[in-house]
């Protein structure tokens, strides 16, 4: 029998095993994120940087130079990175915790400067790595470890939709909110990414890609069941589409 | 080159760059904002880059990445600054990146006022941040000092792949004083193996990072950051004595508060008694050395710092009680004049006829 080879791993991601758990999106948008850099070409010249939460080990398998930052500071570790190697490709990995809680000063800032880097923002609407805690992005209602009855607006704020708050910001070139809840989407949100690096590397300025993404584990919910989720919850709080894109003048 | 007459801040950020340092990311805060302005002006003119970050925390982790690169890199600050920056030391520590930090040092606590003060030496030579760490602290007393200082402080960085604070204070940074440089060199830029520049054919990815989920494999990542502690202690301790050999008494003080001692020491030789100095240059490491050389057969140290006393207990500890210690301070911006000193030392030695 002729064995043929019809899918194989991207080299953009190493052979280490991750340690997310099943039903969660992060693997599909790590490779995503690998395939591109693959695809372009650009793996030997791009540096990432981890961030902190469930995400936090990502330095194991991005298949490129990695630097793991403090809880919220990537896009300014990112901004260093960068400022010293304008010609290398730079990009932050961050969850909403990482990044629109603790670190939305630096995520602002390095969009308003207009830093020529790719944010992958990784919205799971509660932050994972702790336990299930309620996130910036903790829709009204939701339960969490934090919002036992449920998220209350006039107790606890409301979300923070981050793709609708930065491409107000000059600095920003490229946003785009996807999702992982089925394929389709998925497809789209590789598109995205891809846009996103095309931006930096045409020194456009800063690239972000909101990718809604489930949590099976804190959701309390099964993997097919928070896919679900993602579509009847998230999507109609967070709607999907570019935001910004400076080479055809903002889209929304 | 001959001598130029120069803001303290500044002598501070044209060594920086005559120590090859052409990355610069800080946030204003006085009294240190002249060192800030002039890296801004003068950065781009030696083909580096000057950015004014959002904040301390943003400034600090900007050096991490930019430090990542294998670059020389810097920041500077001022106390309530620098207690922000403590975030990002720690990470520089545990990911051992080398990298600058300047501290001119103003009164507290809290948001405190904007005079000299020596009151973070706490801060700064006992971690600071979290974890188990040291930082090695270099502590000016001229502007001249800054300069020789300053490229230690970057060599220090480099040799032991670790982040190193240049202490001074509000006089320092404020004060003028007549300083020569040397000709600008050209310095090749070290090449870090350890480097993330992207892999660029260089094979295996690298990985900058201070995170160790295992506690075994942290606690041994934790024993050899103590083995360079060590290394560094044996090999970088400096200091200055003046006329300890014949002293009944020695005064000990670093930066601002060593230059007032001094004088106070020198009218006090002149009337006839013994006294000594002992001038910590490293804060950590704290110079042990002559403090074991003379607290056998001296009669007593005294400390003078502008703070309320935190010195003074790792000159105890040099001193391991074999003669007492007292202590003399001003705080909250006050510098101690040399009169107050001077009565000090008198006090302390038994009084003459004056």
């Amino acid at each position: 029998m002729i064995m043929k080879t019809v899918f194989e791993k991207t080299s953009g991601l190493t052979d280490n095993q991750t340690h997310y758990c099943p039903g969660c999106t992060h693997g599909i948008i790590h490779r995503m994120v690998g395939e591109v850099l693959e695809e372009m070409g650009i793996l030997e010249d791009t540096v990432g940087v981890a961030s902190v939460g469930c995400s936090v080990l990502s330095y194991e398998y991005f298949n490129c130079d990695m630097t793991q930052a403090a809880h919220g500071r990537a896009p300014a570790v990112a901004t260093g990175i960068k400022r010293v190697l304008p010609d290398r490709f730079v990009f932050t990995y961050q969850g909403d915790g990482d990044l629109a809680s603790i670190g939305i000063a630096e995520a602002v800032h390095a969009a308003a400067r207009g830093e020529n880097i790719t944010v992958i923002f990784v919205n799971n609407a509660i932050y994972g790595m702790t336990g299930g805690q309620m996130a910036p992005t903790t829709l009204v209602g939701q339960k969490t470890a934090t919002t036992p009855f449920g998220r209350d607006g006039s107790i606890q704020g409301l979300p923070i939709r981050v793709s609708e708050m930065l491409s107000t910001l000059d600095g920003t070139a490229y946003i785009e909110r996807v999702s992982t809840h089925d394929v389709p989407n998925i497809l789209k949100a590789k598109k995205a990414i891809r846009k996103a690096f095309e931006t930096q590397k045409q020194g456009l300025g800063f690239s972000m890609v909101e990718v809604l993404s489930s949590c099976p584990t804190n959701w309390g919910l099964d993997p097919n069941e928070s896919l679900d989720w993602i579509k009847d919850n998230m999507v109609p709080a967070y709607p999907l589409g570019v935001y910004k894109d400076a080479q055809k003048g903002d889209v929304r | 080159m001959g001598k130029v007459l120069m803001k303290g801040n500044e002598v501070i950020a044209e060594a920086a760059v005559h120590a090859g340092c052409k990355y610069f990311f800080g946030y204003p805060i006085t009294p240190q904002s002249e060192l800030v302005a002039y890296m801004a002006r003068r950065l781009p003119e030696v083909g580096g880059l000057f950015l004014q970050a959002e904040s301390e925390v943003a400034a600090i982790n900007m050096v991490y990445g930019a430090a990542g690169t294998g670059v020389r890199v810097m920041t500077s600050s001022s106390s309530p600054g620098f207690s922000l920056k403590q975030e990002g030391i720690s990470y520089l520590v545990g990911a051992e990146l080398p990298a600058l930090i300047v501290n001119v040092v103003r009164g507290g606590p809290g948001l405190g006022n904007i005079q000299p003060a020596q009151s973070d030496y706490f801060q700064v030579t006992k971690g600071g941040g979290h974890g188990d760490y040291h930082t090695p602290v270099l502590a000016p007393s001229t502007l001249q000092e800054i300069i020789d200082l300053t490229e230690a402080a970057f060599d220090i960085a480099d040799r032991y792949r670790t982040p190193v604070i240049l202490l001074g204070d509000g006089m320092l940074g404020q004060m003028m004083e007549p300083v020569e440089f040397k000709e600008l060199s050209e310095r090749e830029p070290e090449q870090k193996e350890w480097a993330t520049t992207g892999t660029r054919g260089d094979g295996k990815p690298r990985i900058i990072s201070s995170l160790e989920l295992n506690a075994d494999a942290l606690e041994k990542r934790n024993e050899l950051l103590q083995k360079k502690f060590a290394l560094i202690k044996q090999n970088e301790s400096r200091y200055e004595t003046f006329e300890t050999e014949d002293a009944d008494y020695i005064v000990t003080a670093y930066g601002t508060a060593a230059r007032i001692a001094m004088n106070a020491i020198n009218k006090v030789r002149k009337d006839g008694l013994k006294i000594g100095m002992i001038r910590p240059i490293t804060l950590w490491p704290f110079p042990e050395q002559p403090f074991i050389e003379t607290r056998d057969r001296v009669k007593g140290y005294l400390s003078v710092e502008m703070s309320a006393g935190q010195m003074v207990e790792d000159v105890r500890l040099a001193v391991e009680g074999r003669a007492p210690v007292s202590f003399f301070g001003r705080t909250g911006g006050v510098v101690p004049t040399q009169e107050e000193i001077y009565d000090q030392i008198i006090k302390l030695a038994g009084g003459v006829e004056v």
